[in-house]
């Protein structure tokens, strides 16, 4: 059965890889992800934020310590190689290449217009063969309105677009106001692909403690309901591919999102859950289906159930809603 | 040949520089000042940098000097290059593996910042009394004075050792060389190797120990064999003073510097000469160089090579013009007829009299002289006074110079106002925080303008005693030609003041020269800023026409991103206005070097930094300085009229930093201070501080626990109390059942509180509608400070409750007084809450033996020390024995008071006739267990006390004296993990053997924190620490399984901020022990690098997943059948990853090596869990009522 894919470019053997997750933190798994057919390897974002936030907390509890006390001018070793920022992530990126043949997706969340180039750049640099954007960012303060948060956002994909050659793909939330212009925007921009969606970190709150705790939920198959839609609503619209991402954990979830029209399908809380080798469960069970179901290839059903090529399109919209409440009320 | 370098180091860095690259093997162990000698080597072996060999030397942390003295006597007798730093108590250490690397004529070359040996009190500054105590060693003593010199002198004594076969003690002054920063040519590989030819290397690798051609060395030898051979070794120390000048001439064709084993300097028909070594020498050339083109006829002779001392050419350095010589010594020897150098002078003049060797046609009359203990300034004018000397008639023999001593009259009158420093050379003193980065900055600016520019400079930095809100002074020169002046600037062309407090505390402008530039950092603009300075520092800035800047460095720091650190832009400023570099020149050099600091920290950190340089410019105003002084406030007096005399007249002279204007009168003449004085030493370092709501209050006291500096505190008291109350004064209900119907009261000391928030973390009390509002919240401090100081005074002057009346949990013992208050321990400080605590539960009854490190610095570092008294005058004894010993000396003051008890009661039964048999019985069988018990037993000895002036005998007078002791007394030994497990283990498991009642509190921070985070072996595996900079590989040493073994020693772990509980408890039952117990006590630390506002959390992370685990092993238990070992924590509740990963000791580790961390931490997680399982086997056995437990508890009287 044939099953390729094309991907930012890349010709793959299935749309199936593992989204970024601390996954590829360990060069062990990620031989296993390949082993277990992983198409491509996608790698968590190195986080502008955190770096900033740990050089930030490094010099507090640090440097504010040092040169204070005859005795003790310093109190840690000074090692030469000590790497803070990017230098961790991007020591990574070069083993990975190293150890694997299928492309290795970087991922990057900026929250400056230097820190989004520099690191993109020193991600291509690395080796990276292409990057995804993490475009996550909580909108808390009320003077910022959404469109100059869209335009942030814009900004920054144009400017990392220019700076490297390697293809890129933009990761999304699904909280826009109106989310097809904003693919429209990044499909103009000369985005590759369109990465659906961002999972936002949820944080829980203990009531005895009155506290609000971290807490990260891994994904079910119903996270994919939201992908599902706005796969179909986006196929056809944009020249980007579009990747799914949350909530695919069985063979079924894959073809779902494919017949939406994912042409890559990134799969993380399946294998968190169930280990690297779950991927190969999954390509073999989207193959089986596919033979089962007489498909000549994967591109046939490509996009089939999208907004464009599905034979209900108004299930899509808003009458879905209105239909399940009813069925509920039923 | 390679260029040679022009580079800015300080003299550690330095020597260092050369030992590591001509060393094989590096033993060592932290002692200030010569730890980063260590440290450097440490990083260079851990960067892979090789010696001129191509090897990475090996450098090793021993568990004392001893051991690292022993470690590398063993490499030098198995044929390697071997060297060591070390100083003061740990030189001393060092002394008997000395002798016998001597005695077997080693080759070796060992560097020693040399520093003050603890007498009366330590110090850590410099002089050379630990060298001295080398004298008779046999090793060669080298004396260097600057940071070149060093730097040479490390080379010449380990190319002359290789050749003389004697070894060598390479020395500098501490602090004074080992941190001054200077500009020096750096020697290359290439002059390293041209000095250390193979053949002298082969020949030290043949006298090695060798299976493949034996020999014995190391035998006991018997009078007819001993002393011969003790003689034999003669001939080498002979030729050895020719080897060092061959040596040294070798170098200087080499290099072009040219030393000698005496250096002369000065007029050759000189009649008055001075003797001297060391760095004070050097400023004794600055000093003659100016006395001869001032036309006097002066010189002096530079000690290079103190040992072997040679006669011939000594007598060659001086010029037989001399009529008179002055022989200056760094070091005191009590009782001696005169310091060592001067006993040479004299005794080698004779000698050369006697054998008819004199130059001199009439023989010169010699004194002797002391200068410089423990770092004092000396200065040229210092130095005048002693050339002054020789002129008089009778020229004072065995002065002082440096002090004023009205006691013993042995000072010498010394012109403070005399100055010869040229004005080619620029000078600035700034005042900064430790932690707004001002050193650091200056660091930079130093190495800017000597290695950009063809001039020199030199830095040298003061820092403050206490660790929190740490001031520090730097003191900067630069100059065309190489700096001599080894001694604090006095007259600055600039001064700076980063900090507008300071301008209250600190009479900054005193050092500036007529016309100087003031820089202050202040938060008013040029317009109003004059009217914020009180009156002397205007009447200053007036009279000594000074210019004056001033700059919002706050302001620009916040605007441009970069927080509280304001280094980047005062430097701005400093290069703005001082003139010392072309302006545009100096920003483009400040630019490169915080791209080449902070480039690796991504991109953002640089823009902020070029940000904070580019907005520096346009907020730095010129101030119009008026003709008059118009401010009507005035400095505030340093301490409160309150204050007793003493404090007054010598404590707040040494606070103000005017301590060198005291005499010897004003200061005791054994060591002993009054305790108490912290209270006096307001210092405001708070910018917020908590403040109290009753409403939400739960009353738990857990705030008061915590709290490092006793900031925080809470009473109970009856309502009457407060019918003069202050108006803000808070108070409320007390809730629970005892003490009905009286009220409580959290009161913070606002001027004592740093400001840590470790009070506000821990407060469990939430306001439900508003859970970030909790019991305890922090506000700024300047608004609240005079209500609040008023209502701290008031809150002090309210009875405390009865100690008799408390339960002693953590909440009644936060009722008890702490008599441990605002120590200088850092903001935050881990362990100061446990010393706290002890002092609340037994202050009034201990004595505290105190291992050198942290917890004796805050604890008795001057000027104010924290230990107090209580509203009966009573509190803890504390004296810090040495860092080794602290057992021991813990363990004496036991045999002692127990002595006295003995002999106490024995009086008391032979005076029972008179006594009354029921008053002795009830003091010799009352039960002390409780507070009560102990209360009932102050009031017997009391009525004791009564009756025994009624009873002539002599034995009432002894009785008297000794009464005291029957009050059961609680020793305490306290330390960090250095002493603990490392260099007093051996003494600790001594005193564990014996059974006696000492108790033993180890604060434990798994790191030397003192002496600037070296790995001990309390250093928890996976934690980078500096001689473990790859993450320590191996697991803690678990000191309390250790301590269990004995069986009859009571032990706990705790850590106050997972479990209070069990804390306070494992503190009463250790206190109540009749044996010995010890307690390990988790401390949080800024080695552990995180905001230690976090403290508590962190503990309770490494409690909870099982890094820490609580336990109490009380041998009492064992007699009623119990187990002894009860658990009081169980594992896994965490992952272990949750807790480190939020520390950088950890996290540095998995960011240089993450692969390694991983296994390091899998590793880890397996041991916390397997030693879990071990402790829980141990707490399952059962142990029969028969075995023996707890020792009697008292002997039989």
């Amino acid at each position: 059965m044939d099953l390729s894919t094309t991907y930012l470019g890349f010709s793959l053997p299935h749309p199936l890889m593992p989204g970024a997750s601390p996954l590829v933190d360990d060069l062990d798994t990620v031989k296993r992800l390949e082993d277990a057919g992983a198409a491509a390897i996608v790698m968590h974002s190195l986080f502008e934020e955190q770096i900033n936030h740990e050089i930030l907390g490094q010099e507090t509890a640090v440097e504010q310590h040092e040169e204070s006390f005859a005795e003790a001018l310093s109190y840690f070793p000074r090692p030469e190689e000590f790497r803070l920022g990017p230098d961790a992530y991007l020591e990574q990126i070069r083993k990975i290449k190293a150890a694997v043949r299928v492309p290795v997706i970087a991922s990057l969340n900026g929250t400056t217009p230097a820190g989004w180039l520099q690191y993109a750049t020193l991600i291509e640099q690395a080796g990276a063969d292409a990057l995804e954007l993490n475009l996550y960012y909580l909108a808390t303060q009320a003077w910022e309105s959404a469109d100059v948060v869209e335009r942030r956002k814009l900004d920054a994909v144009k400017l990392v677009k220019q700076a490297v050659k390697i293809p890129v793909a933009v990761k999304i939330s699904p909280y826009f106001t109106s989310l097809a212009h904003f693919a429209r925007e990044l499909d103009e921009a000369g985005v590759d692909a369109i990465v659906l969606f961002n999972r936002f970190y949820q944080p829980d709150i203990d009531i005895e403690e009155l506290e609000v705790v971290p807490n990260l939920q891994l994904s079910h198959s119903p996270t994919l309901r939201l992908r599902l839609r706005w796969l179909a609503i986006l196929y056809g619209h944009v020249k980007a591919g579009l990747a799914c991402s949350g909530g695919v954990h069985t063979p079924e979830d894959a073809i779902k999102a494919v017949m939406a029209g994912a042409s890559a399908v990134q799969v993380v809380s399946a294998l968190l859950r169930q280990g690297p080798e779950h991927l190969a469960v999954l390509r073999r069970g989207l193959e089986q289906w596919l033979e089962q179901h007489e498909y000549e290839s994967l591109q046939q059903m490509l996009g089939s159930m999208s907004h464009r090529s599905c034979p209900n399109p108004q299930a899509l919209e808003r009458a879905n809603y209105m239909r399940v409440l009813q069925s509920w009320r039923q | 040949m390679a260029q040679r370098r022009m580079i800015t180091v300080d003299g550690n860095e330095a020597t260092a520089s050369v030992a590591h690259r001509t060393n094989e093997v590096i033993a060592i162990y932290p002692i200030t000042p010569s730890s980063n000698m260590g440290e450097f080597a440490d990083e260079w072996s851990a960067q892979g940098k090789k010696n001129i060999w191509g090897v990475v030397p090996e450098v090793i942390e021993m568990q004392s000097e001893a051991g690292a003295a022993a470690a590398v006597h063993g490499a030098l007798q198995a044929g390697s290059l071997t060297t060591t730093f070390t100083a003061s108590q740990g030189l001393l250490l060092m002394i008997p593996s000395m002798y016998k690397i001597a005695g077997e004529l080693t080759s070796y070359c060992m560097h020693v910042s040399a520093r003050t040996v603890a007498t009366h009190a330590l110090s850590i500054f410099g002089d050379h009394s630990d060298v001295m105590a080398c004298r008779q060693t046999g090793f060669a003593l080298l004396a260097s004075g600057s940071v070149q010199q060093a730097h040479d002198f490390a080379l010449i004594g380990q190319s002359a050792t290789l050749k003389a076969r004697v070894p060598f003690l390479h020395f500098f002054d501490g602090f004074r060389i080992s941190h001054e920063v200077d500009k020096i040519e750096e020697l290359t590989n290439d002059d390293l190797r041209a000095m250390l030819p193979d053949e002298l290397i082969a020949a030290h690798r043949q006298r090695a120990m060798n299976p493949d051609r034996p020999f014995i060395r190391g035998t006991a030898q018997n009078p007819d064999a001993f002393f011969q051979a003790r003689e034999a070794c003669n001939p080498f120390y002979l030729a050895c003073p020719r080897i060092v000048q061959e040596t040294m001439d070798e170098f200087a064709r080499l290099t072009g510097r040219a030393y000698r084993l005496f250096e002369y300097f000065g007029d050759p028909q000189a009649e008055r000469v001075i003797v001297l070594m060391g760095s004070g020498a050097e400023t004794a050339i600055e000093y003659v160089e100016w006395a001869l083109a001032h036309g006097e006829r002066i010189g002096l002779v530079k000690v290079n090579l103190y040992r072997p001392f040679s006669l011939r050419n000594f007598l060659a350095a001086l010029p037989p013009s001399a009529r008179r010589i002055a022989v200056l010594d760094r070091t005191k020897e009590p009782g001696a007829l005169g310091d060592p150098l001067y006993l040479d002078a004299v005794t080698a003049l004779r000698e050369a009299r006697d054998e008819g060797i004199s130059p001199f046609a009439t023989e010169p009359l010699v004194v002797g002289g002391r200068y410089g203990l423990s770092s004092k300034e000396f200065t040229p004018a210092m130095i005048k006074a002693v050339f002054d000397n020789l002129q008089q008639d009778r020229p004072k023999n065995h002065f002082t110079v440096g002090i004023e001593d009205d006691v013993t009259h042995t000072s010498l009158a010394v012109d403070s106002d005399f100055d010869i420093e040229p004005d080619s050379v620029s000078r600035a003193v700034f005042f900064g925080l430790g932690a707004d980065g001002t050193v650091g900055a200056n660091k930079n600016s130093i190495k800017i303008i000597a290695e950009e520019t063809d001039n020199y400079g030199q830095g040298y930095f003061v820092y403050d005693s206490k660790k929190a809100g740490a001031v520090t002074i730097s003191h900067l020169r630069f100059g065309p030609k190489p700096i001599r002046s080894h001694y604090l600037v006095k007259r600055a062309n600039f001064v700076a003041c980063h900090q507008y407090v300071f301008t209250d505390k600190y009479d900054m402008l005193d050092y500036a020269a007529p016309g100087a530039t003031f820089l202050l950092n202040a938060p008013f603009g040029p317009e109003e800023v004059w009217d914020h300075l009180p009156r002397e520092m205007q009447e200053q800035i007036i009279e000594k026409r000074l210019k004056f800047y001033v700059i919002d460095a706050y302001k620009v720091a916040k605007d441009t991103g970069m927080g509280v650190r304001i280094n980047t832009i005062m430097q701005t400023c400093f290069f703005a206005i001082s003139g010392v570099l072309p302006r545009e020149e100096a920003i483009a050099q400040i630019k490169k070097s915080i791209e080449k600091t902070y480039g690796k920290k991504g991109p953002e950190v640089v823009r902020k930094n070029f940000a904070a340089v580019d907005h520096t410019l346009a907020h730095l105003h010129e101030v119009k300085v008026p003709s008059a002084a118009t401010a009507t406030r005035r400095l505030p007096p340093i301490v409160s009229e309150a204050a007793p005399d003493f404090v007054k007249r010598v404590t707040a002279v040494l606070m103000a930093g005017k301590g060198d204007l005291l005499p010897v009168s004003a200061f005791p003449v054994d060591g002993t201070w009054p305790s108490a004085t912290t209270q006096w030493e307001k210092r405001n370092i708070a910018l917020e501080i908590p403040v109290w709501d009753p409403a939400i209050c739960i009353q738990c006291n857990k705030c008061a626990l915590v709290c490092p500096h006793a900031a925080i505190r809470a009473k109970v008291y009856p309502p009457e109390q407060l019918a003069a109350a202050p108006p803000t004064f808070k108070a409320t209900d007390f809730k629970a059942a005892e003490f009905k119907g009286w009220k409580y009261t959290i009161q913070v000391a606002p001027e004592d509180c740093t400001g840590c928030k470790l009070c506000v973390m821990v407060c469990p009390a939430k306001d439900k509608s508003n859970p970030k509002h909790k019991a305890i919240v922090m506000e700024p401090q300047m608004p609240l400070r005079e209500a609040e100081r008023e209502n701290y005074a008031f809150f002090l002057a309210i009875p405390d409750v009865d100690r008799a009346a408390l339960k002693l949990d953590v909440k009644g013992s936060q009722f008890l007084r702490p008599l441990f208050e605002y120590s200088g321990a850092c903001a935050g400080c881990g362990e100061t809450p446990y010393v706290k605590l002890l002092t609340q539960l037994f202050g009034d009854r201990a004595l505290i033996g105190n291992a050198t490190g942290c917890s004796s610095i805050y604890g008795g570092n001057l000027p104010t020390t924290p230990y107090t008294v209580d509203e009966n005058g009573r509190g803890p004894s504390w004296n810090n024995s040495l860092f080794e010993d602290t057992a021991e000396f813990a363990f004496g003051l036991r045999l002692s008071v127990d002595k006295h008890a003995d002999l106490a009661r024995h009086y008391l039964r032979t005076l029972a006739p008179q006594l009354g048999e029921n008053l002795v019985t009830e003091i010799l069988q009352a039960d002390q267990s409780d507070e009560a018990g102990l209360a009932a037993q102050r009031a017997r000895v009391q009525a004791l006390r009564a009756q025994l002036a009624q009873i002539a005998a002599p034995e009432a007078r002894r009785l008297e004296i000794l009464a005291d002791y029957l009050v059961r007394k609680s020793v305490w030994a306290v330390g960090g993990d250095g002493w603990a497990y490392d260099i007093g283990y051996g003494g600790l498991d001594h005193v564990l053997a014996q059974g006696r009642d000492v108790n033993l509190l180890v604060l434990d921070t798994e790191v030397y924190s003192n002496t600037g985070g070296q790995a001990s072996k309390a250093t928890p595996m996976g934690a980078a620490a500096k001689f473990a900079m790859a993450g320590k590989g191996v697991a803690k040493k678990d000191l309390g399984m250790i301590a269990m073994t004995y069986g009859n020693v009571y032990v706990a772990r705790v850590a106050m901020g997972a479990k209070d509980t069990q804390t306070v408890r494992a503190f009463v039952e250790a206190d109540s022990y009749p044996g010995t117990s010890l307690i390990i006590a988790y401390c949080h630390c800024i080695a552990h690098g995180y905001d230690l506002a976090y403290g508590c959390e962190q503990q309770k992370l490494a409690v909870d997943s099982g890094a820490w685990p609580l336990y109490r092993w009380d041998p009492r238990r064992i007699a009623s059948g119990e187990n002894p070992l009860k658990l009081d924590s169980a594992p896994g509740k965490t992952k272990l990853a949750d807790y480190v990963r939020n520390e950088t000791r950890f996290r540095m580790v998995e960011q240089m090596h993450p692969k390694r961390f991983a296994e390091l931490l899998a590793r880890s997680e397996i041991e916390v869990r397997n030693r879990f399982i071990a402790y829980e086997h141990l707490a399952k056995l059962a142990m029969p009522a028969t075995t023996p437990g707890a020792p009697p508890t008292e002997k039989e009287s």
